[in-house]
């Protein structure tokens, strides 16, 4: 996924000069295009989140579109501070792009899984917080991004994500988007773990269980019209996601039932654990530790719905 | 000189009534920069209050935002803003919040929390390097600012980055919250520091407005290298009680003390 991002966004820098790129020293093998068609509009601040940060809203504030880009949790937590006061609070052109959402670096370890991302983004007034799920959402997602005027985050993939999406998709910020009907109950993912729904989907489908699959591509701002319907139609909703249990699509989605005062037959959250990850193991080998493999999430969604 | 003068009386007299009024801290901090920002906006930043978003004018961020109500005296003696706003600083439903914000016409940028003043200031200034402007950019520091890694993430950075364009003056008047600068974290020869990190120094004083004027108005220092301008400062200079104390940082001028402390003010700017 990666990959197509920064394809995407070469492309679009080639016509577009307000497009600025400051990276923290991070980015080996992928950035280089970049840095190299437009050496002006390239930065390596050093290994210096922080400073990073403040050079994109600076670089923004004067009406160009600024990149912050590294991986996991370094270009959101380390420059929180940075992100919150500088770029959220002067509604600077700032684009925080993290390669690597969820326990996507697997066997490196905590230091390197953004589990917390969702959360904290999306508690940020002005922040868009955006989850493509496959490359055909991150290709769009990374227009979009660039399309909109003001400070959002990107929770980019890692590599070898499978395609979720059979075909073209309609992409628009805030809108949901159904990769499947089902009448039973909603599944609402958000990011990559959309391939392992929709594999415990067709599990369920055999035992005649009907999922409505829906990627939330965009937690912040939340569909709410998909929300209602989901309950309305399908009855209720389990949501999924790589990322802890507290604050990311679940709760958001949570938030929505509340305020709406929608009361579904069945409703629940498959995330992270709330604890730090310390299991040493690759990304689809955690997620199954975790409950979200297939089988895993499989099984979660008929205990939800007492099946 | 004379205006210069008469502004930075006039930024002391403002802060004391302010802080008074709000019973808020920092008048030491912004005693302290005073005669440096009269200069600034008296003879060196290119910037218009009839047009406050001028696109080519001079940048000025205040990093070190806890002395706002400085700045605020200076946009209200030139025109930015209406002076009756001094008079409801830090109020309910007023226009003027302690930490500088960029809500009040002239204020190009927020600060408050330290350590965020230069790291921006260095993002403008290489966007103004890529548009091909002449437009400059000044960012006044403190003792607690440069103890901030954020800080100096951005001074390794501007010099790699050869920002001609960017000016950071350090209000240096060697106190911070908790104690003087040498207690707390010693920078001890910062001239030599910022010196080594690539960046043109000049150490100035920071009360005399001809060495201020003439070091501002010289930048840059050198044509590769960002400028840097130590200005040695009193905290809470104009209050002979409060100078150089560490109190200071807090205190505001309590009724029974403030017109005696005005005069002197007034007086010493005769």
């Amino acid at each position: 996924m990666r990959a197509v991002f920064n394809k995407v966004l070469l492309e679009r820098a080639k016509n577009d000069p307000r497009i600025h790129m400051v990276l923290a020293d991070i980015g080996y093998g992928e950035i280089e295009p970049f840095r190299d068609t437009f050496p002006e509009r390239y930065y390596n601040v050093g290994v210096a989140e922080q400073n990073m940060t403040g050079v994109a809203c600076g670089i923004a504030m004067e009406g160009n579109i600024a990149v912050t880009y590294s991986i996991a949790n370094f270009p959101t937590l380390r420059c929180l501070e940075q992100i919150r006061n500088d770029v959220c609070y002067h509604n600077a052109n700032v684009k925080i792009v993290i390669i690597g959402g969820g326990v996507s670096y697997g066997p490196l370890g905590m230091s390197h899984h953004s589990t917390e991302d969702i959360a904290i983004m999306r508690a940020l007034p002005n922040m868009v917080v955006c989850v493509p799920c496959d490359n055909n959402e991150a290709i769009a997602a990374t227009h979009a991004m660039l399309d909109y005027d003001g400070p959002f985050y990107y929770r980019c993939g890692y590599k070898g994500e499978k395609d979720i999406h059979s075909g073209p998709i309609d992409f628009k910020l805030g809108k949901a988007i159904t990769v499947r009907e089902g009448k039973d109950v909603t599944l609402m993912f958000a990011g990559p773990v959309g391939i392992n729904v929709l594999h415990a989907a067709d599990m369920l489908e055999k035992e005649g269980i009907s999922c409505r699959v829906v990627s939330m591509h965009t937690i912040k701002p939340i569909d709410k019209e998909a929300i209602i319907d989901a309950v309305k139609n399908t009855g209720g909703i389990i949501t999924i996601e790589e990322h802890n249990l507290s604050g990311g699509l679940g709760s958001a989605v949570a938030e929505v039932i509340c305020d709406e005062h929608l009361s579904p037959k069945a409703f629940k959250r498959i995330a992270l654990p709330d604890v730090n990850v310390s299991l040493i193991g690759h990304q689809a080998w955690i997620r199954e530790q975790y409950g979200m493999g297939d089988e895993g999430i499989a099984a979660q969604i008929k205990e939800a719905l007492g099946k | 000189m004379e205006n210069c003068k008469k502004i930075a009386t006039r930024i002391r007299t403002d802060a004391v009534r302010m802080t008074n009024r709000a019973k808020s801290g920092h008048v030491g901090s912004m005693l302290s920069m005073a005669d440096i920002i009269a200069v600034l906006y008296e003879k060196i930043l290119k910037v218009d209050p009839k047009n406050p978003d001028m696109p080519e004018r001079d940048r000025f961020i205040l990093s070190k935002g806890h002395a706002a109500a400085g700045v605020y005296s200076a946009l209200a003696q030139k025109g930015f803003i209406p002076e009756e706003w001094l008079e409801r600083y830090y109020c309910d439903d007023g226009k003027l919040m302690g930490h500088i914000s960029h809500k009040v016409p002239g204020v190009e940028f927020s600060t408050g929390s330290l350590g965020h003043g230069l790291p921006v200031a260095t993002g403008m200034a290489i966007a103004a390097r890529y548009a091909k402007s002449d437009r400059r950019i000044f960012v006044m520091s403190s003792d607690g600012d440069m103890n901030e890694g954020s800080t100096w993430e951005a001074i390794l950075f501007a010099a790699q980055e050869h920002l001609s364009n960017l000016t950071l003056i350090i209000d240096y008047n060697q106190v911070q919250a908790l104690g003087h600068s040498e207690d707390v974290i010693d920078l001890r020869d910062l001239k030599v520091k910022l010196e080594a990190f690539g960046w043109a120094v000049r150490e100035i004083d920071g009360h005399n407005y001809e060495e201020i004027e003439s070091a501002l108005s010289s930048v840059p220092f050198d044509g590769n290298k960002p400028s840097a301008v130590i200005a040695n400062t009193i905290k809470c200079k104009g209050i002979p009680a409060l100078e150089d104390t560490v109190k200071s940082h807090y205190k505001f001028i309590p009724d029974e003390e403030i017109e005696a402390v005005i005069k002197h003010i007034e007086e010493e700017a005769k």
